[in-house]
């Protein structure tokens, strides 16, 4: 049983049994923290189990919990990552980086407390690593991998991953918050969001192949990419 | 929410670009009674245990998750930036509902749960998946599956 998320892909590919979910991409059973509607999901499509002929294309009927527009309850981030002074405004990207992070570690400790669990830890071991990384290769972008086996780009892309993770885990510490805002938050609103922007341009004018294909499509998404210097 | 309409135009236009494989028939089978389903999970999420290895651009191998895996356990390495990650990072069970699952089997309403389950990396030609997919499924039998649930991101 599939869980179908762009139904017009389903139509063409055919499979035996799926379920089309009006869900946004990334959240194929619905919305996080949801047990009761995310159950219901479930049922529903392992519910086509029972259908005796096929293929069978059904439909989910109803939107996520918190997903329509009427729903955005118009999430804040809890800290105010505003520069404290002209001074702060003008260091370099490196410094700012470490004073946001700083600024919202209470959050993701807060947050780690909550869920007991953090997704944080594809790329480096402490996330001030895979910040340092990525403002390192900004200052100069000769540098080396700092991984034997895996080359630098790649490091650049999950560390880059890490750094929004733990964003939006710290961010989420404060529940309420849709993927839209969240997402609009970090590319638009932090040192975080500014810093990968560079990265993408900063990789994409690099002779190394690897360097410019994975800045050109996996740092920053599609609905971003006007951001990108 | 993943209507076309919903999305602007550049995005709508763009996933209705991407080449779907056709095929000339639909295996379907006739499912078990879900109170005698044995249900794994497959997602293309990108999803490995922190002390796997992380997939690659391009990938086209999976990774086995065990059925008592714990949620912190997991993370994900999908090469895409296109897709909402802020869900995965509040709750796994938005992506791999495995908590979901075990309740249904300590329920009833399903006969059990998949002893492994399983996790490709999507942003790969489909083509260049089968050899792994018929490998998998050979291990799906091995373990007794009869139903599985696919998710995508």
């Amino acid at each position: 049983m599939l869980i179908s998320l762009v139904r017009e892909h389903t139509e063409q590919m055919n499979p035996p049994r799926a379920l089309w979910v009006p869900f946004d991409l990334g959240r194929p059973m619905g919305a996080p923290d949801e047990p009761d509607f995310q159950r219901r999901v479930l049922e529903s499509g392992l519910s086509l189990l029972a259908e005796k002929s096929g293929p069978v294309l059904a439909d989910f009927p109803d939107d996520a919990p918190g997903s329509k527009p009427e729903d955005m309850s118009g999430w804040v981030c809890p800290v105010n990552l505003a520069p404290a002074d002209a001074d702060e405004a003008e260091s370099c990207l490196r410094a700012q980086l470490e004073q946001e992070m700083t600024a919202l570690q209470p959050w993701y400790d807060l947050q780690l407390e909550q869920k007991g669990r953090t997704t944080v830890g594809v790329g480096a071991d402490n996330i001030r690593d895979s910040a340092k990384l990525i403002a390192g290769f900004l200052e100069d972008p000769s540098i080396d991998s700092p991984c034997d086996y895996r080359p630098l780009a790649l490091m650049l892309k999950y560390n880059a991953e890490d750094l929004k993770a733990w964003y939006f885990e710290a961010a989420t510490a404060q529940p309420g918050g849709s993927g839209r805002e969240l997402a609009d938050w970090f590319w638009k609103a932090t040192t975080a969001g500014k810093s990968l922007l560079q990265l993408a341009s900063t990789m994409r004018a690099c002779d190394n192949k690897g360097l410019q294909a994975l800045g050109t499509k996996g740092i920053v998404p599609r609905a971003y990419e006007h951001l990108v210097p | 929410m993943v209507r076309l309409s919903d999305l602007s135009e550049f995005e709508a236009e763009h996933l209705l670009a991407l080449d779907c494989p056709q095929f000339s028939d639909s295996p379907f089978a006739e499912g078990p009674d879900l109170k005698d389903a044995r249900v794994a999970l497959i997602t293309s999420a990108g999803l490995s245990r922190r002390d796997d290895s992380t997939f690659r651009p391009g990938a086209t191998d999976y990774r086995v998750i065990p059925g008592d895996i714990a949620s912190g356990e997991l993370v994900m390495s999908h090469v895409s930036t296109n897709y909402d990650r802020t869900g995965f990072a509040q709750d796994l069970n938005v992506v791999f509902p495995i908590d979901r699952l075990r309740e249904m089997e300590t329920d009833g309403t399903i006969g059990s749960a998949a002893g492994f389950h399983y996790s490709f990396m999507g942003a790969t030609e489909p083509e260049a998946l089968e050899e792994s997919a018929r490998q998998l499924a050979g291990l799906l039998k091995e373990d007794k599956v009869n139903a599985v649930f696919l998710t995508p991101v």
